[in-house]
């Protein structure tokens, strides 16, 4: 029931927000931080249930199942493990981020902003909960359309073609992800004689090889067009560099990470056969999009375009790792994604913010900044070196992990996606270099971070700092649900 | 006849007798209120009498018509579509001049058409019904006399419709001179019994076909449409776009399934290029299109052709799915269609139809609760979640990937994302900033109610479709 709740308090929260707007302007974004203050004491009550999983049979520690359209044997089935858990708190933080890069950029119709910015977030939580594969589709098609909202309305200049683009790429490729849902369930009707998108119920249904290929291809390709995968990425720079700081937070920190979600919760454990054949393939993409995307983040011009690039390579890590299928590279794959997801989030908001400072996303027009702004210059340095994989930040844990793990299973393309060591601190260290020293570009008196900004990032900062230094803490709440996911896969083999 | 048939015929009696009394009316004392109002009383006590009906079933009446569950339901359709596009032609008329009151006459006129054809199980029937509902369609079409581009359109759609005619009683003398028989159920009979393909039916079925696909303006049988579209009034659009379509469509199920020529494979060939070509063609040329009527005209075109999918995958599916997705999907293209077509309406005045699609800018901001019917209407159409257009399209990618149709739901694919593309054109032109003036709206307080219930169904049957899938599951398996 606290499922439910937890999507249903977002959606209420949403209206409120809207509605709220014509008591007062202002009112929205503190409805929009109310709602999400009571999604995290929702949190609270799970939480603890996952932090003493060893004593539970199951990696599932919540559930909630209701009839929906009983025609199909579609059920309104929810269920939560150490996975789902751990991107929902992610999800909620970066809520929280997203609302404060909004508080003063978002200047018109705030009431519909926050009501698109808690109808994304109750879509991204819906993903990540829903078990049952019409409702998982259902959210997912959800989430894309208030994230169209907020490129079209409050973005940049070339807005209308980012989000059409956004919004055109995802849909076509769930399209053919729905296709995939609807055969998978035919064929299982054709065996048992009764209707299912149950996750579970589908967990075991034997397909013919050819089947079971063509079906992984198609939530693999939804999967891959959403994390991005090279060479599914062109949406992604245009839809990062034109949505408001708000979209970019909730873009790249969360939504990127349910295409990975997609790939561990479903591909895996649904197709496991055809996924290990596919396994190559998908881990060569992985690689190439590591280092291609690194290349190109480097040749950026654009602030927020370079940051978009970062995260297309960091995306192809989290693809190594999920098709390199064993204990340690699944793990690196899920701290990535935390990892990421903060580290992106921090330096969308600091673009923001120079944005907001500056009006130019151009480095070309920044430059010796650092005396002028001395906190956000040294908060952005801390985020990038986070993000080229500094030891002791949180993605060095989940880069470690991941190659690590794929390291014995194909070796030529782990030492090649290593590569990027090398060339993830030439992009990162370039844009601190062309943002921040040489001569100042601009006179204009610069104010530096304010209270609200201060406090956000150095939030995200001390959370990457702790999840480089203890990650334990995460793993082991993820690692019930992973050695699971890795169990179904193994069953039906055998 | 027998009071069974009396009561299972009265919904169509009832219609036919509010046209004379609306038509008597006219003579006695020209009053457009009235005319509406009688009208519409009509239009409210068939759809009550569907219900005593409903416990006849199935019955045949007289030899021309079967009152079955089939009809029934879709005549309620027809007839509560029939009633909402009243409720905008109000509104819309109600302050133009000229002499208005023949306008729900005519409606009802073409209600009473479109019911005798979703009824029809003979080709005398089939016939009347389709020319009673063509030949008040175009009156209606080139109804605003004194204007050029409804008369345009009017002529342009008798002249088509005319050679549609000839195509079909061509094809139905084809057809008896091989089996001796007008009856669907006879010709069914004569080609269960034989085992080749007799080339006369099957000639005779193709020129039908090309007939329908006049009426259903599938590539490339719709060149009248875009013209046609934009020339009539607004509502009458909706009206040609749902209920003659969906009429005609019902019909060609009807006359598939009980005459069982799903037989002919080489029909479902055909079938699977013209739906390709409408597919793909009518979101093409949506694409370019800057005028909002036409550009519906085009994604209507596609429509058609996503619902010739669920119809050719007929030829391998039970009957009871086949029927179940043509009707979710009609259900769902009626209600989001008529929306459509009735914000169009709404913002029409006597001096500007809202066409051209610089008149949607800012409609957001300025009218709010307009603007969002619309999105959602367009969603609809575009298939989102949340509306009942997914759940349609989730019922036609369910019966093409049962019938393993991969190349004709690829098309759907592609049409989709191009769909996507004029869709949300129209919405980012609402939502961009409008330095314009506001104009004071007009109170359309009828048709406002009638929008806003659509918006409401569109909605609940997005989320929750359960109970019109369960009644829509009770007519197929009546069938």
């Amino acid at each position: 029931m606290i499922l439910l709740v937890l999507i249903c308090v977002l959606l209420l929260g949403g209206f409120a927000a809207w509605f709220s707007e014509r008591r007062n302007p202002a009112a929205p974004r503190w409805v929009a931080i109310v709602t999400l203050t009571v999604e995290v004491l929702l949190l609270i009550l799970p939480y603890s249930i996952a932090s003493e999983t060893d004593g539970l049979s199951s990696a599932w520690f919540a559930e909630f199942s209701g009839p929906w359209i009983p025609r199909f044997g579609i059920g309104l089935h929810l269920a939560m493990d150490g996975l789902s858990l751990l991107l929902i708190m992610l999800t909620v933080l970066l809520g929280f981020m997203a609302i404060s890069s909004s508080w003063t950029e978002i200047k018109n119709r705030q009431g519909f902003f926050f009501f698109n910015l808690l109808m994304c977030l109750a879509g991204t939580i819906g993903v990540f909960l829903a078990v049952d594969l019409f409702l998982f589709f259902f959210f997912w098609e959800l989430m894309i359309v208030p994230m169209y909202f907020l490129i079209s309305i409050w973005g940049h200049e070339n807005r209308t073609y980012a989000a059409i683009k956004f919004f055109i790429f995802t849909q076509v490729s769930s399209l053919l992800m729905l296709i995939a849902i609807i055969a998978l369930m035919l064929i299982r009707y054709n065996k048992s004689g009764t209707y299912s998108f149950d996750y579970f119920e589908l967990l075991n249904t034997a397909l013919g090889p050819d089947a079971e290929l063509w079906l992984m291809l198609g939530f693999f390709i939804a999967f891959t067009v959403k994390l991005p995968v090279v060479p599914f990425h062109t949406w992604l720079p245009d839809a990062h560099t034109q949505a408001p700081t708000g979209g970019s937070v909730i873009l790249a920190g969360v939504m990127l990470k349910t295409g990975a979600y997609g790939l561990l919760r479903f591909v895996m454990p649904l197709f496991p056969e055809a996924a290990q054949q596919f396994a190559p393939v998908a881990m060569a993409m992985g690689a190439i999009g590591v280092l291609y995307a690194a290349v190109m983040a480097f040749a950026q011009s654009d602030l927020k375009r370079l940051i978009a690039y970062t995260s297309v390579s960091h995306m192809g890590f989290i693809l190594l790792g999920i098709f390199s299928w064993n204990p340690l590279s699944l793990q690196g794959s899920v701290v990535t994604m935390l990892a990421h997801g903060i580290s992106a989030a921090a330096l969308f908001m600091i673009a923001g913010a120079l944005q907001e400072r500056l009006h130019t996303r151009e480095m070309g027009n920044m430059g010796g900044l650092w005396p002028a702004l001395p906190i956000l210059s040294a908060l952005t340095l801390f985020f990038a070196i986070a993000s080229l994989g500094l030891p002791g930040l949180g993605n060095f844990v989940g880069e470690f992990l991941v190659l690590q793990g794929a390291f014995n299973v194909n070796t030529a393309l782990t030492v090649a996606a290593t590569l990027v060591l090398i060339l993830a601190p030439v992009y990162a260290l370039i844009m601190i270099q062309k943002t921040f020293y040489g001569p100042l570009y601009q006179h204009a008196p610069l104010s530096d971070f304010s209270r609200r900004e201060w406090l956000s990032l150095g939030l995200l900062a001390l959370t990457t700092v702790w999840l480089g230094l203890s990650p334990q803490t995460v793993l082991n709440v993820s690692a019930p649900a992973l050695k699971q996911e890795m169990q179904s896969s193994v069953v039906k083999e055998g | 006849m027998n009071i069974n048939q009396l009561i299972a015929l009265a919904p169509i009696m009832t219609i036919a007798g509010t046209a004379i009394a609306v038509m008597l009316g006219i003579a006695v004392r020209r009053n457009f209120v009235l005319a509406c109002s009688v009208a519409a009383v009509g239009l409210i006590l068939s759809l009550w009498s569907l219900g005593s009906a409903w416990r006849e079933i199935p019955i045949q009446t007289g030899l021309l018509i079967q009152v079955d569950a089939y009809m029934l339901f879709y005549m309620a359709l027809l007839l509560s579509s029939g009633l909402a596009v009243l409720g905008f032609c109000y509104d819309y008329f109600k302050d133009r001049e000229g002499q208005n009151e023949e306008l729900p006459l005519l409606l009802l006129t073409a209600l009473l058409g479109g019911s005798v054809l979703v009824g029809s199980t003979h080709f005398a029937a089939f016939f009347m019904g389709l020319e009673i509902l063509s030949i008040s369609l175009f009156v209606l079409i080139g109804y605003p006399l004194k204007q050029s581009r409804p008369l345009e359109g009017a002529i342009k759609y008798l002249i088509l419709s005319g050679v549609s005619s000839a195509f079909l009683l061509m094809g139905m003398a084809l057809i008896y001179a091989q089996c001796g028989e007008l009856y669907f159920s006879g010709i069914g009979g004569y080609i269960a019994s034989r085992d080749d393909m007799n080339i006369m039916v099957l000639g005779g079925i193709i020129l039908i076909v090309a007939g329908l696909g006049f009426k259903l303006s599938l590539i490339p049988f719709h060149l009248w449409t875009p013209d046609v579209y934009q020339g009539a009034p607004a509502p009458i659009t909706a009206f040609i776009a749902t209920v003659s379509k969906g009429a005609v469509f019902v019909l060609l199920l009807r006359y598939f399934i009980s005459t069982d020529s799903y037989a002919y494979k080489p029909l479902l060939n055909i079938f699977s290029v013209i739906a390709g070509l409408s597919i793909l063609g009518g979101n093409l040329l949506a694409l370019l299109q800057n005028n909002v009527k036409r550009l519906l005209a085009y994604s209507s075109i596609a429509h058609m052709g996503y619902l010739l999918v669920a119809f050719i995958a007929g030829g391998s599916i039970s009957s009871v799915l086949l029927i179940e997705s043509v009707t979710f999907y009609l259900f769902a293209y009626f209600i989001t269609t008529i929306g459509a077509f009735g914000v169009v309406s709404i913002l029409s005045t006597p001096q500007t139809e809202a066409e051209d699609i610089s008149f949607y800018r800012g409609l957001f901001w300025q009218r709010p609760w307009l603007a969002s019917a619309f999105t959602l209407m367009l969603l609809s159409l575009a298939g989102i979640p949340l509306t009942a257009g997914f759940i349609g399209k989730f019922y036609i990618f369910a019966g093409a990937a049962d019938s393993r149709l991969w190349g004709l739901l690829f098309a759907i694919i592609v049409g989709s994302g191009l769909g996507l593309y004029y869709y949300l054109r129209i919405i980012v032109v609402m939502s961009t900033n409008a330095e314009t003036t506001a104009i004071e709206p007009a109170q359309y307080s009828i048709s406002t109610a009638v929008l806003v219930f659509l918006t409401m169904l569109l909605i609940w049957f997005g989320i929750y479709p359960t109970l019109l899938v369960n009644v829509i599951q009770l007519v197929a398996y009546a069938t």
